[in-house]
């Protein structure tokens, strides 16, 4: 960076401050997340009774469903950028349904783990870690799904135009860390921890 | 008004309008975003809390003062202790330290806002409700029967202690929740003023031209980001474990209390250099100011501080020695603690520096100042003395680690708190603080500061342990007790004379003017009290003292700025 002093002609540019404040929120929920994946990464193997994790089964098309929903949501910041709407929408659109897949198969892992293999949070330690690990990031989840919801709307107003792509780019680094972080924790939960 | 000195455009005119009744102005409060007002809701409120938890330190050194002593019960002497500490960080060190840069980055930056007005409401009223949150813990649940259900774990709240099989009660949720929704707020904070000083500067004040203090205020911000960030994960962890029966700090069921003491201190230990960090920012504005000279090693002044940032998330385990821990461990913590020592010793030696042969002016700001490197040098010392392993196992929890981090949180933070107030106040009210009374408070505090703090080090070498309720008569600690009380209720005297200096001042002190204190930062080309708008224009900057530069056209800095 120049000390010179600078001009009137010069241009004076400073980075966006909505990506800045969502890099700052990103890097506050990655303090978040490595405390939960610490304690399940502590007590893999310390549970004294009940089941253990070879009872779960890896996710692997929940998993492919998410990570190609950061795929649409690129796609679709590109459409807004050009102002195609319509296919921003659709991109947008196809996010959404990828994202509630992605949680309807959580819901069916978790009815089988609890009604089938009688773990729940309270069973031993594995499914104190279990169940908060992935439920932290269930919940981000249904956060991001409740933001993109909401965009959809105003969307299908035909209140959301191209002067929005900026900020459509700021809440999606938000979807883009839900995908990268449950990239962590299946590698933590059905990989290191099985 | 404008002062003529002073060419930035101010032409728009008065401060704030003029208020109509009560409730308006009331109201103008409660709906405010401005950062100003944020700022001063801030600090009012932490002063508030300041004074709180002061109160609860006298019940504290009261109940101590003689052996065998019964002021107050055991167990709201639990409760005391607990809430002045928690009290202390969370409610007082916070709000100011947020508040002031609140009020002064985007001053500084020459900026007419935060990035994110409403956010920076949002997030002063979650504080504000936490701390209300954690104080109505001593009228919620079956308060109102006897002492209440005030949190009485510790601030540090250890494992198992905090279970619901030893904590019964909601006193551990209150102590959860107030600081969860706290944190929150201070994360909102964090990240705006992350986002104002990188996305909000005016045109020309580049990072290398930034003032010490806002450079400060972003390190110490984006520290916070993944300091508060831990709690807030334990806490939750805490109340899982309380609400839905889970096993994460429960050992019966295999779960592990040292995991807690591991994960409070990840927040811990980073949390004191979040509240240690706007204190050297205070004094590497109000130093320079006074000595009439530059900062000395601007740069190694940010490396350094940057350097206390990164090497703060890696020493966290020297809280616990005792704990016992691999010699490997041990080894890699105590080296890793020294380390901070260099960094901290090159920015005593830069204000060192910067004092050297400048002009000093005596002023309360300086005044305090000074103090403030004398005292930070000899609790650095302690430190030291306390990262070596062999000796914090004879020393851990005594009265001597109280001394050591006293000294960091009152003689350090609590000094340069007061320096601030004696050098911003008339920014933000347009009245001086009456010298006289500052004199007065500078000299009774620091008197007795060391009157209490130093005398403690010794009750600590001689064994006397941290948290104790009473003691007998026949430990040879007695003198030593009442001394170390005398010295608190003297400051206690010296923070009565600043509120009323406060008071005093606002409707009876000299008018400031703009500029009281020649001073080079652009928070000092706006009038005092700054209009909403701050800058009638943008202004554009060209050096590190861009009011210097205005002040002497003929001899400006960016001449000599490489
Ligand atoms: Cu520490």
């Amino acid at each position: 960076m120049s000390t010179a002093p600078i001009f009137a002609d010069e241009e004076w540019r400073l980075p966006s401050r909505g990506k800045v404040a969502m890099l700052s929120l990103i890097t506050g929920e990655c303090g978040i997340f490595s405390i939960f994946v610490a304690a399940y990464l502590y007590y893999i193997g310390r549970s004294i009774s009940g089941p253990t994790p070879r009872i779960l089964e890896a996710p692997i098309f929940n998993t492919v469903c998410l990570l190609s929903s950061s795929l649409t949501i690129w796609l679709a910041e590109r459409e807004i950028e050009r102002g195609r709407m319509r296919a921003f929408g659709a991109w947008w659109g196809i996010t959404i349904l990828l994202g509630l897949i992605f949680i309807a198969g959580t819901a069916l892992e978790w009815h089988t783990l609890i009604f089938h293999d009688g773990l729940t949070i309270h069973t031993n330690l594995f499914g104190t870690t279990f169940y908060s690990l992935v439920g932290l990031h269930a919940t981000h989840v249904i956060v991001g799904l409740i933001g993109l919801s909401i965009i959809m709307i105003f969307t299908l107003l035909g209140r959301v135009n191209r002067s929005h792509a900026e900020r459509i780019q700021v809440f999606s680094l938000y979807w883009h860390f839900v995908d990268a972080v449950w990239v962590v924790v299946f590698t933590v939960v059905y990989v290191v921890g099985r | 008004m404008a002062d003529q000195t002073v060419p930035l455009g101010n032409s728009l005119g008065a401060a704030y309008p003029s208020s109509g009744t009560f409730l308006e102005w009331l109201h103008s409060w409660v709906v405010t975003v401005d950062h100003k007002k944020l700022g001063i809701l801030y600090i009012a409120y932490g002063l508030f809390f300041l004074l709180v938890a002061g109160a609860e330190a006298m019940v504290i050194r009261y109940q101590l003062a003689f052996p065998n002593n019964h002021f107050v019960s055991p167990e709201a002497y639990n409760q005391i202790f607990t809430m002045h500490g928690t009290t202390m960080v969370f409610l007082a060190g916070m709000p100011i330290i947020f508040g002031l840069a609140n009020y002064m980055v985007p001053l500084m930056i020459g900026a007419r806002d935060m990035a994110f007005p409403r956010l920076n409401a949002f997030s002063f009223w979650l504080t504000a409700f936490g701390g209300l949150l954690l104080y109505f813990s001593f009228i919620g649940g079956f308060g109102l029967y006897g002492m209440g259900n005030a949190p009485d774990a510790g601030w540090f709240a250890y494992a198992p202690l905090t279970g619901s099989a030893f904590s019964p009660g909601h006193s551990m949720d209150y102590w959860a929740l107030a600081l969860i929704v706290a944190g929150f707020g201070t994360l909102g904070t964090a990240i705006n003023i992350v986002a104002t000083t990188l996305s909000m500067r005016c045109r020309g004040m580049t990072l290398t031209r930034m003032p010490l203090f806002v450079w400060l205020m972003l390190i110490v911000s984006a520290m916070t980001l993944l300091t508060i960030t831990p709690l807030t994960a334990a806490q939750v962890m805490l109340l899982l474990d309380r609400y839905l029966g889970a096993h994460f700090f429960d050992a019966q069921a295999g779960g592990a209390p040292m995991l807690w003491i591991h994960f409070f201190w990840i927040f811990g230990h980073p949390e004191v250099y979040v509240l240690v960090l706007p204190a050297f920012a205070i004094a590497n504005e109000v130093i320079p100011v006074f000595s009439r000279k530059a900062i000395f090693g601007y740069p190694a002044m940010v490396a350094a501080s940057a350097g206390i940032g990164f090497v703060s998330f890696t020493v966290w385990a020297h809280h616990m020695f005792t704990v016992g821990m691999s010699w490997v461990g041990n080894t890699f913590f105590v080296l890793s603690t020294m380390v901070v020592g260099i960094f901290t010793g090159i920015k005593i030696f830069n204000w060192i520096a910067t004092m050297w042969g400048g002009s000093i002016v005596f002023a309360t700001p300086m005044l305090f100042c000074i103090a403030f490197v004398f005292q930070m040098l000899l609790a650095g010392l302690t430190g030291i003395m306390l990262s070596v392993a062999p000796w914090d196992w004879q020393l851990h929890n005594s009265y001597f680690l109280i001394a050591h981090f006293h000294y960091v949180l009152v003689g350090v933070i609590v000094i340069a708190i007061f320096a601030a107030f004696y050098y911003w106040y008339p920014k933000a009210t347009g009245r001086m603080l009456s010298e006289r009374l500052g004199k007065w408070h500078f000299w009774l505090f620091v008197i007795g500061f060391h009157v209490t703090f130093d005398t403690m080090h010794f009750v600590g070498i001689l064994g006397m342990p941290r948290s104790i309720y009473t003691y007998q008569a026949d430990r040879g600690w007695n003198t030593l007790n009442l001394v170390i009380s005398l010295g608190a209720f003297l400051q206690g005297i010296a923070v009565a004379i600043f509120v009323w200096n406060l008071i005093y001042s606002y409707f009876r002190g000299q008018e400031a003017g703009s500029d009281p204190w020649d001073a080079w930062t652009l928070e000092w080309a706006t009038p005092s009290p700054p209009p909403a708008y701050n800058f009638a224009t943008e202004p554009e900057v060209r050096s590190r003292r861009p009011l210097w530069d205005l002040k002497h056209p003929s001899d400006p800095d960016w001449k000599y700025e490489a």
